[in-house]
């Protein structure tokens, strides 16, 4: 699958630094035209003005792009690039950083496009699979929405321009830079945060603010509280037999969450699967984490610190002072004993979100059960310079309100739209006299400043980065960049150098620095192909915990009522990402909602408060107030209410632009993650959610089969009762022979967390396209691998079942035998191929297909005219046209290049070297695909376990696809169904 | 008065409340009959009545235009068709409009075989009504298409791609199904009607008509050489309708019963459709005849007769339905699935319990007055009745088709259909199509079987009757 990377690409922004580029003949004779009334769209206010500009500019973009083309290479390949063969792709290493944080990937490109993002095996963020994020951000790349020139107050103006507009603003700060103040995101940049300390270094009085909204700021508040220090945690749960997540979501959420959900699957899938790790989720919301508990208890979100508190005294950590009793002690009981027998292999694991004093606690509990160095790693942070982010940014705000801010550099984010909304950040931007906003799209805090400077992408440009573990990625340049776009490198570089280096030639300036220079080349080279630096993981260092004051570490009590709570969403994140197509239409893991975020309700709340499913609420919160949806989420903890930030953005582009509500405008900074007394009234009566799963419950139909681990050892062969699967042979129609390959699929409903990046990287390998919410609500998305989500029994604390569902590739396929048209036929290796174009469209395959995973072009979903998103596509997928069927095909683009290198070489293929796209990407690899002909092939042993089971086998579709059906290993002393 | 109607006249008997009453009525003689007709066509003044219902059938034939140009220029998606309702109004309507030609195949073939020949006054308009019915029929499969444009793929030909259509599939038979009936019906209407188009050639007053109608009487001069290979072409092809009756509905009731879905999968589906199809047929025609009688004063020939022996066929194939309407839970339970058993309890308590029971209702109850003569022959309610059928039947397809489909095997992908305005439109769209199509064929071509008619005189008779 991986290639080595190529050592001699260079990308063409090395090779010409500043080419001389020219839009007109006149501007290249010197006449330039500053004063033609270009761009004022920007400047107006009219939304339908803004709309219909927007679209004229869409419509402009590809030609705009085209001034980019050196002239040079009209007549490509000519003299080819060493060692392209148009056809097969090339792939790279590089990083995919969220929040700062990255996980390794290497990217697929073709012909120079980037058009697949997948896993690093080698990076340990990744091990081969991808987040969510990662996958996704290949979108991002060719999102037409992105910002393209850089702007003054909505006019054009070139780079140059830009620069000396730079310097003067900078020249009255008379060298001292008295009121720069540049503010950034996360930055684990080493190479980044050189350069701002080299700006600083410059102008000894200018400032640096940090401002992350979904940022982990408890994880380092409480680290301080509790070692004085920040520190940074990571886990290693490959080695934890106990886990005790309080309020986390650490299988789906976050930037380690793929590493984690794989160390933890693989614990838990141990050997003969006798040996079952256990993990008990204490959470305010339900989540993946929970769904997957062996013991999910549903608390409020302040109810779980005095929860923390109890098991830490139960554990034995000294001085432990926590606000209010433990709601539930024989809980308690049951978790603390069963992490005291696991000294040193168990973890307690805080949510990023909960309060400082859990994250204190948690440690203290980590320290006091032996887990650290073990389970708990603790290292130097990964951030360049951790500071306390919500002060930072209240900084800032402080000297905003003063005037003293003479240039305000922002670099990424979004501060008028995420800031806390009592720091009313749009008002204040207005006192900064200059101010410049460094970002991929001309969002909402763009619309607020002066200069706006399109961003590269991570795609686009040099850099490099941190993972969790502090592993550091060189990020490198994929393709040439689609606009006039600069990395936050280049302008941190404008500020102190003229003439201003590339961004290569800083990166490679700062690590030659670093790195001895003997032999610094194939050093580089070698992190390149890697797409990690070397041990560069920060390493473990020990801490001593501080002893805490009592009563010093404890949250104040929340106001009384409802609760809520503020969570970035598992996909657009903080909002950053909620212009991509892939990640609004994907279902979110528990609710199956697409499009929107919605208030979160209890069932015995919603019952309470009188509101029914989807019912219109204004949520109101001292003098804030919000419309939004209720969604009844089963689960949830009573008398709260739980909302995903990242939504209802107004400048995110024309796939985010009003979706859902935005929930920042309840977000104070004296509440960051909670608040209380939060009232929810009445208004509209309806507001149509989507969800791709209207029915989450499975009606006594053994669908997503599980049972208990005490179940299964006395009862191994539970499962054929349950499958009732007819005789081989019982059809009027011979068997197929299969004589050479026999592909099949066995997908492990333990270890399925849920996280959907299956799904959304079936979408990008598979040219899939995005529907909208409309059409989602129509029942029509398209996506071919699906993840059902099912609760079983009490709706207040159900158990929860995950079962992806590609194609089944039935053996007896009750989709062949009523198309008309041969449309849809088997393969001699047992694949259900569809020839897209033979489909006359009369979807009878999809009314007999038991599995309804067959999807069908209702309308030109695809989009056809759109140049950037044109060069996304997979070469070796057909993109659909209108009225079509389509559906899971096991990537067989995949199978059949496979095939011919296996045939070039004159060889069999071998186990494993043929990946689905999904389970390239699943993280906690429950998805294993080959060939079932061969009996020791991996797939064909799992097919042959006890647990293995096809769905609703009983009709005699006799399907490749074939589940193992879930464990879980429920605490005997917990004595409860699920969750207790 | 003419010799023969003396005749006629005294051989009338006088009306036999024991009897059924008769098939004609009144002194029609062969001039009569013929200027009844013929006028009709020819030089009567084209009813008020006519005009009206003409312009709605018009508004309404609009409305599929407009449809179907949403379809072919946007997609398929203008209906409310969705995964897994991926079937929708127009298969419903498929189905009902096929179901509704049957009656016309049946009363011109079969009651011809059997010698009823009562059938001789309404078997022409009850064929029109087929023809036009199936023509309803036969845009909605290529409607519903994804790609409409390349509808004849389904149909085996010579073609450079070397691809011949699926055979195992069910859509691929009712190409056959339905071409088949289309043409034998078409061809055996076209048949029937020469010697009429004769008569209107030799009465028509002007050239256009006179031209018009000579063309396409095929050169008719009411030989006897003709009149005896005319009949012998009517017996041969009542013989190969005869089957198509049966055939069609049953082929059509495969595109369910060859799936695997509960609801669909079932074995009484065939007679179950048939029944069904001659139900919906003579309700169609009743529906048809009651203000055609009343219009065109035609009560001496479509008699009260007319009306009774269509109650009581409707009567009857409304029981047959009943029946099956009892024996499906009675299969489901008996087979022990419990997907079947499930469907069964949806379909009478699920979302779509309105079209169970709405179904239940029509064809079901509204029938039970039909066991009344008082209904059977008075229009008025004959009429009401026969509506709440047609309604009946067509609620039945969609039951079929929405309920069987909305919740199948996997929980996870349940979801309901919900009908956009362009699936009303094509509904009612193609009922414009039918009235438009319809009326036409009463203002340009005889209506009734003149000939046929005139073969229950006495004078046509050999015992010098009129047809009891």
């Amino acid at each position: 699958m991986r290639q080595p990377t190529d050592p001699t690409f260079v990308p063409l922004a090395a090779l010409s630094a500043h080419p001389r580029q020219w839009r007109s003949l006149e501007e290249r004779e010197g006449v330039v035209a500053e004063d033609i009334p270009l761009q004022s769209e920007f400047s107006q206010e009219d939304r339908r003005e803004f709309l219909r500009l927007m679209s004229a500019s869409l419509a402009l973009a590809g030609m705009t792009a085209c001034t980019r083309q050196p002239t040079e290479l009209i007549v490509p390949y000519v003299d080819p690039p060493e060692q392209t063969v148009p056809g097969h792709p090339r792939y790279y290493a590089t990083a995919v950083p969220v929040s700062g944080i990255a996980q390794g990937v290497i990217v697929e490109t073709h012909l120079g496009r980037p058009t697949k993002v997948e896993g690093n095996p080698d990076h340990p963020a990744s091990l081969g699979a991808t987040s969510v994020i990662s996958q996704a951000s290949v979108l991002d790349l060719y999102d037409p929405d992105r910002a393209k020139e850089i702007t003054y107050r909505g006019d054009t103006r070139s780079w140059e321009n830009f620069l000396l507009a730079l310097g003067s603003m900078l020249n009255p700060l008379q060298g001292t830079g008295e009121g720069l103040h540049i503010l950034t995101e996360t930055v684990t940049s080493p190479c980044l945060g050189a350069q701002i300390e080299a700006v600083l270094a410059q102008f000894p009085r200018a400032q640096w603010h940090q401002w992350e909204p979904a940022g982990s700021h408890s994880v380092s508040a409480g680290a301080r509280m509790a070692f004085g220090r920040p520190v940074n945690t990571y886990y290693r749960l490959a080695d934890a037999d106990a886990v005790l997540a309080l309020d986390s979501d650490f299988l789906a959420c976050g930037p380690a969450a793929t590493r984690y959900a794989r160390d933890f699957m693989d614990r838990r899938r141990r050997g003969d699967r006798l040996d079952m790790n256990r993990l008990y989720s204490v959470e305010s919301s339900m989540t993946s984490t929970g769904g997957k508990a062996d013991h999910r208890l549903p608390l409020r979100y302040s109810e779980i610190e005095a929860f923390a508190g109890a098991v830490a005294r139960g554990v034995g950590v000294p001085d432990t002072a926590t606000a209010g009793e433990a709601p539930n002690a024989q809980w308690v009981d049951a978790v603390v004993q069963d992490l005291a027998a696991h000294r040193g292999s168990s973890a307690v694991i805080p949510g990023d979100w909960q309060p400082p004093a859990v994250h204190a606690l948690a440690s203290r509990i980590n320290t006091a059960l032996g887990n650290v160095g073990k389970t708990v790693i603790h290292t130097a942070p990964v951030e360049v310079q951790p500071v306390d982010q919500l002060e930072s940014l209240r900084d800032l705000g402080n000297a905003l309100d003063a005037g003293s801010v003479a240039v305000l550099l922002i670099l990424g984010g979004n501060p008028v739209y995420n800031a806390p909304a009592d720091f009313a950040f749009a008002r204040l931007l207005g006192q900064a006299k200059n101010t410049i906003h460094v970002a991929s799209h001309h969002n909402e805090t763009s619309a607020y400043c002066q200069w706006h400077v399109p961003e590269s992408h991570v795609f686009e440009d040099w850099g490099d980065t941190r993972s969790f573990d502090g592993t550091v990625t060189i990020l490198q340049p994929l393709i040439y960049p689609l606009y006039r776009s600069h990395s936050h490198l280049e302008v941190l570089e404008a500020l102190v150098n003229q003439p201003a280096r590339t961004s290569r030639e800083i990166l490679n300036a700062y690590w030659m620095g670093k790195k001895p220079a003997r032999d610094f080349e194939s050093w580089w080279r070698q992190s390149l192909h890697d797409g990690f630096i070397a041990d560069s993981a920060l390493p473990e260092i020990t801490v001593a915990p501080v002893p805490s004051p009592p009563g010093a570490a404890v949250s104040a009590a929340p106001a009384g009522g409802l609760e809520l709570s503020f969570r970035p969403d598992p996909y657009v994140h903080d909002g950053r990402y909620s212009n991509l197509g892939w990640l609004m239409e994907l279902p979110r893991p528990m609710t199956k909602l697409a499009w929107d975020n919605a208030v979160l309700l209890s069932p015995r709340t919603a019952e309470r408060l009188g509101f029914p499913n989807q019912q219109r609420v204004t949520i109101q919160r001292g003098g804030m107030r919000v419309d939004a949806s209720v969604w009844i989420q089963p689960g949830h903890p009573d008398e709260s209410a739980t909302v995903h930030l990242g939504f209802g953005r107004s400048r995110a582009g024309s796939v985010g632009n009003n979706a859902g509500f935005n929930a920042y405008l309840l977000r104070t900074s004296s509440a960051l993650w909670s608040a209380g007394g939060v009232q929810l009234t009445k208004t509209a009566p309806h507001y149509p959610l989507a969800t791709t799963q209207m029915h989450q419950s499975m009606d006594d139909r053994p669908v997503a089969i599980s049972a208990d681990i005490e179940h299964y050892r006395q009862n191994p062969d539970f499962v054929r009762p349950l499958e009732n699967a007819p005789e081989r042979g019982e059809s009027l129609y011979p068997p197929w022979a299969y004589t050479g390959y026999a592909w099949g699929m066995s997908i492990d409903l333990t270890a399925c967390v849920g996280c959907n990046a299956c799904v959304v990287a079936c979408q990008a390998e598979n040219n899939i396209p995005v529907v909208g919410k409309g059409q989602v609500l129509a029942a029509r998305e398209m996506h071919w691998l699906r993840i059902d989500t099912y609760y079983q029994g009490d709706p207040e604390n159900p158990a929860v079942h995950f079962q992806p569902v590609p194609c089944m590739q039935c053996e007896n396929a009750p989709c062949e035998l009523v198309c008309p048209v041969h449309a849809t036929a088997h393969s001699s290796d047992g694949l259900n191929d569809m020839t897209y174009n033979r489909c006359v469209g009369t979807r009878y395959c999809s009314n007999n297909c038991p599995y309804k995973v067959r999807r069908f072009n209702f309308f030109l979903y695809q989009d056809w005219y759109t140049e950037t998103l044109k060069l996304q596509r997979n070469p070796d997928v057909t993109v659909r046209s209108r009225g079509v069927m389509e559906k899971c095909t096991y990537c067989v683009q995949r199978i059949r290049e496979a095939e011919i290198r296996a045939k070039v070489e004159d060889r069999a293929i071998r186990d494993g070297e043929v990946q689905t796209a999904c389970q390239q990407a699943c993280p906690t690899q429950a998805i294993v695909f080959g060939d079932i002909n061969q009996r020791a092939n991996r797939v064909a042993q799992l097919k042959a376990e006890k647990l293995n089971y096809a769905l609703l086998a009983e009709l005699n579709t006799r399907p490749r696809t074939t589940y193992l059906a879930e464990l879980r290993n429920p605490n005997p002393a917990l004595n409860t169904e699920h969750g207790g | 008065m003419t010799a023969i109607e003396e005749k006629q006249r005294h051989t009338e008997r006088p009306p036999d409340p024991g009897r059924p009453p008769a098939v004609l009525i009144g002194g029609s003689t062969f001039g009569t009959v013929t200027d009844q007709i013929a006028s009709t066509v020819l030089s009567r003044k084209t009813p008020l009545f006519w005009w009206i219902v003409f312009a709605a059938g018009l508004g309404l034939l609009t409305c599929l235009l407009i449809a179907v140009w949403f379809l072919f220029y946007v997609g398929v998606g203008m209906f409310g068709i969705e995964i897994p309702n991926a079937w929708g109004f127009a298969i419903t309507n498929f189905v009902w409009w096929i179901g509704i030609g049957h009656a016309g195949t049946l009363i011109s073939a079969i009651l011809l075989l059997l010698n009823q020949s009562w059938r001789n006054s309404i078997n022409r308009f009850a064929e029109a009504m087929t023809i036009f019915a199936v023509a309803c029929a036969g845009m909605f499969p290529i409607l519903h298409l994804g790609r409409p444009w390349v509808f004849y793929w389904l149909i085996p030909y010579p073609n450079t791609m070397t691809i011949q259509p699926q055979f195992r599939s069910p859509l691929v038979w009712d190409i056959f199904a339905v071409s088949t009936y289309a043409t034998v019906s078409i061809v055996f209407w076209y048949l029937g009607m020469i010697p009429d188009i004769a008569t209107l050639r030799d009465q028509s007053k002007s050239r256009f008509a006179y031209f018009c109608y000579g063309v396409l009487a095929l050169g008719w001069r009411g030989a006897s050489r003709h009149w005896r290979f005319h009949e012998t072409a009517s017996l041969l092809l009542a013989g190969l309708a005869t089957p198509l009756v049966l055939s069609v509905h049953t082929v059509v009731s495969f595109d369910f019963t060859i799936s695997i879905l509960p609801g669909w999968h079932s074995t009484i589906f065939p007679p179950y459709f048939v029944a069904g199809a001659i139900f919906s047929g003579f309700a169609m025609v009743l529906v048809l005849a009651i203000p055609l009688r009343a219009v065109y004063g035609l009560h001496n020939l479509i008699t009260e007769r007319h009306l009774n022996n269509c109650a009581k066929v409707m009567l009857g194939t409304g029981l047959v339905l009943a029946y099956t309407y009892a024996i499906e839970p009675f299969t489901a339970w008996y087979s022990g699935s419990p997907f079947e058993m499930f469907m069964i309890h949806n379909r009478a308590t699920g979302p779509y319990a309105w079209s169970y029971w709405g179904v239940v209702a029509a064809n079901v109850v509204a029938p039970q007055l039909l066991w009344f003569r008082r209904c059977r022959v008075n229009p008025k309610p004959l009429f009401a009745v026969s509506i709440v059928i047609l309604i009946g039947m067509w609620l039945e397809r969609y039951m079929i088709i929405i309920s069987s489909l909305h919740r199948d095997f996997l929980p996870s992908s349940w979801s309901n259909f919900i009908a956009t305005l362009t699936d009303n439109a094509a509904l009612y769209g193609s009922i414009g199509l039918f009235t438009v199509l319809f009326l036409l064929f009463v203002r340009f071509l005889p209506m009734i079987s003149m000939y046929e008619v005139k073969e229950l005189l006495p004078f046509s008779r050999p015992d010098g009757r009129s047809v009891k």
